[in-house]
């Protein structure tokens, strides 16, 4: 498959562009609902028209409602998002949670995913257990109790955690906190007795959650696939999130490329465009060459998912991480060569880099993906 | 079975039938190398039959036309072969300045008395090339070279210094960029093609860093040049003073290949390293990590630039891109491998390192971002043609 989008992807790609910089606008959304400190930090409105656009189902099987697309097509949807910084539940509902919720079973998925299709319902996916993520130790505990589950621990960065009608959470149902095998997933409904959430907002100002589960009573049909059995389901969601996380951050890349390349065009100082002097040149046709490296290794990934192949993995950290320092690099040098502007408010520069942060640390960092590449090629 | 099936059977079988086992190993010095020409011997049998088996099917050029001496591959076809001499290592049956930068140069701008005189020596390995581009003074500022050919009627004599030449001392022909204007910049250069024998021509080695070198100064000292070798024949590509347009052509051929786009240099580094060092830092460890990221994702964009290319998506200014991340990403790859290596890599003279090539290959790449237009040059077209910045 040639890397480079076909002609049905690449009409998805212009839908995309033009819907995102309309209606997902920094101005319309992201501006919009941080300035009235809205409580979840995205709008509601734009979710349901995703859903019109059939976005949100873009993963979902036809049989479910879906559009039965890949990741090529889900990355060209969040490269977009990233590209405007537009705030939405995509990422964590209609990438994690709908690659969750689709290798459960018949209920399971009948229950969930018409929510996610329709636009109507938010997911959250609570995978990590601390400030740096780390899903091979998983400590908390679901117990058998009576013909359901009786759940308790704590979990960190839960992106829209309490504004989730639903969340999809990993726990051990045996084992010890390190082990692979033992985990199970569940699909715990919002208004589950003795969960709590503590809802902070992030620099980029999305909404996250610490959350607590103390002995929180599931049913049996709460269960995500096969009990113990987590674990596969759990690397595919892992696999969609950093493919996703990755696409997004290409998009942010390339949003504050374009935004400080075009500033160094219409900026003077001491009587010269800046963009003039060979300084600033160099450094932008790197961060240039990066950001295109960072596309490249992104559909590549995609692509392998699509495809099932077994190099899927590795290219997929190898991605994560590319694009963590290319994004990076496409940030700093945004503010940098802003200037003093840069580093107001009014100026959108600084948004992007506060995205980047949170992205960066979303289902692994640079440092954790680079580390997995060295793993998965045996050293 | 599709057409393209039955080709790769087919091909397989004669590469079966026709590559010796010998001509499978990695090539790992310079003898392993066949340049052609006219002095040229082979190093062995296994050489020179691989070699005679791929002329005769037209294997050295497979994707020319048949009447230059080709095999008349379609791309999908040369894909193919690509395909099934990288599955078994076949070597290159012939390497040559002829085919990667004449041939091309001939084939788009070339008179057909030129394409079928020249292209068909090149293919059968009778002439070797090399290339007069840099001047002393003239780098990646190639356009202000100074070596001038005074137009006298039916030749030119020509006086100057060329530098860089590869492989100057070991080639037959010459194709040389001679100025034959002086007031023009840009149209005042001349892409020339003339004999190393003739009287005034003379070549000197330069030793390198690295210890060895192809490379060489060339003098021309009035070096009589004439302007048509027959009918149809002139002894220059293009037309007079154009032969800038000519340069850039094969400048662009050239970033593509030093680059690796063509899928090689683009690999990994960590397990070997870390399985052949006695300890690894783990340190160096995370930067050999750090290194394979960018190798991979490297490797991807290599990938997608050749797809792009196929159908015309890459924008025609990519290669430098690539030329310049490649270049970068081959420097820092053999610094590592010389980190990893440790005391062991710094042996200049040992069996161990066969000569001292860790050293000596480390070394060498420091040439990657110079040769071939420096990386702050491609940085500068990348501002001018791909980013559009003001005055660049």
């Amino acid at each position: 498959m040639p890397l480079y989008h076909d002609e049905d992807q690449a009409m998805l790609a212009e839908t995309a562009s033009q819907f995102m910089a309309e209606e997902g606008s920094i101005q319309k959304q992201l501006r919009h609902w941080r300035d009235r400190d809205c409580k979840d930090g995205f709008g509601h409105g734009l979710w349901e028209q995703m859903a019109e656009l059939g976005f949100t189902g873009i993963l979902i099987d036809e049989d479910n409602g879906g559009l039965g697309m890949g990741h090529v097509e889900a990355g060209i949807v969040l490269e977009e998002i990233g590209r405007n910084l537009t705030p939405s539940p995509f990422l964590t509902t209609s990438v994690l949670a709908a690659t969750a919720l689709g290798n459960g079973s018949d209920d399971i998925k009948g229950r969930y995913l018409p929510g996610i299709v329709e636009g109507k319902a938010v997911y959250a996916v609570a995978i990590d257990e601390g400030a740096k993520h780390n899903p091979s130790r998983i400590k908390t505990r679901a117990e058998k109790s009576g013909n359901g589950f009786k759940l308790s621990g704590q979990k960190d960065f839960v992106i829209h955690g309490a504004s989730a009608d639903m969340l999809v959470v990993a726990a051990r149902t045996s084992g010890a906190d390190d082990d692979e095998d033992g985990i199970t997933l569940f699909a715990v409904p919002k208004d589950a007795a003795g969960m709590s959430h503590d809802a902070v907002r992030l620099v980029d100002s999305s909404m996250a959650t610490h959350t607590k589960f103390d002995g929180v009573e599931l049913d049996g049909d709460a269960v995500i696939g096969e009990v113990d059995g987590g674990r596969e389901i759990l690397n595919k969601v892992l696999n969609a999130g950093r493919i996703g996380a990755a696409a997004e951050g290409v998009g942010v890349a390339r949003g504050a490329m374009d935004m400080t390349v075009d500033y160094i065009k219409q900026r003077k100082q001491f009587g010269k465009l800046i963009g003039e002097f060979q300084a600033l040149q160099h450094r932008a046709s790197h961060l240039y060459s990066e950001v295109e490296i960072a596309r490249a290794v992104v559909i590549k990934a995609q692509q392998l998912l699509d495809g099932d192949s077994e190099k899927a993995e590795l290219m997929i950290s190898a991605a994560k991480a590319k694009v963590a320092k290319a994004a990076g690099l496409a940030v700093r040098e945004g503010v940098q060569m802003h200037g003093g502007i840069g580093m107001t408010d009014e100026y959108d520069i600084g948004l992007y880099m506060k995205r980047d942060r949170a992205l960066q640390e979303f289902l692994g960092d640079v440092y954790y993906h680079a580390n997995r590449v060295a793993t998965l090629s045996g050293y | 079975m599709s057409d393209l099936d039955t080709f790769r059977m087919e091909t397989r079988e004669w590469l079966e039938a026709n590559c010796p086992a010998e001509m499978r190993e990695p090539v790992r010095d310079e003898d392993d190398v066949y340049w052609g020409g006219r002095n040229a011997t082979f190093k062995n049998d296994a050489q020179k039959a691989w070699f005679e088996a791929a002329v005769e099917k037209g294997y050295t050029v497979p994707a020319w036309p048949k009447e230059y001496g080709g095999a008349g591959l379609s791309p999908a076809e040369a894909k193919v072969l690509r395909e099934e001499m990288a599955r078994i290592g076949a070597r290159p049956p012939l390497s040559s300045f002829g085919i990667w930068m004449l041939g091309p140069a001939l084939l788009h701008f070339g008179t057909e008395g030129q394409k079928k005189r020249f292209l068909n020596e090149i293919a059968r390995g009778e002439i070797r090339w090399c290339q007069g581009y840099s001047e002393p003074g003239s780098g990646s500022d190639l356009v202000s070279l100074q070596t001038f050919g005074e137009d006298k009627g039916d030749h030119w004599v020509v006086n100057g210094q060329k530098i860089w030449t590869s492989y100057a001392d070991k080639a037959d022909w010459i194709f040389c960029l001679v100025r034959t204007d002086k007031e023009n910049k840009y149209q005042g250069i001349t892409f020339m093609l003339y004999d190393m024998a003739s009287e005034g021509v003379s070549t000197k080695p330069i030793l390198l860093i690295s210890g060895s070198s192809p490379f060489c100064e060339t003098f021309f000292d009035d070096v009589k040049v004439p302007k048509s070798y027959g009918e149809d024949v002139p002894a220059y590509v293009g037309e007079v003073n154009r032969g800038w347009d000519v340069a850039k052509y094969l400048l662009g051929h050239e970033r593509e290949m030093i680059s690796g786009a063509d899928g090689g240099n683009t690999g990994t580094i960590g397990a070997a390293m870390s399985r052949s060092a006695d300890e690894i830092d783990p340190v160096l460890r995370a930067e050999l990590a750090m290194f394979d990221v960018d190798a991979l994702a490297y490797g991807a964009m290599g990938e997608k630039f050749l797809d792009e290319i196929k159908v015309g998506k890459a924008h025609p200014a990519q290669p430098n891109m690539m030329k310049y991340a490649g270049t970068e990403l081959n420097k820092r790859r053999h610094e590592l491998m010389m980190s990893a290596g440790g005391s062991r890599n710094l042996e200049w003279e040992s069996d161990e390192t066969s000569g001292g090539k860790p050293s000596r290959n480390w070394l060498r790449t420091k040439a990657n971002s110079i040769e071939g237009g420096t990386s702050e040059v491609m940085l500068n077209v990348i501002s001018k043609r791909i980013l559009d910045l003001p005055g660049a």
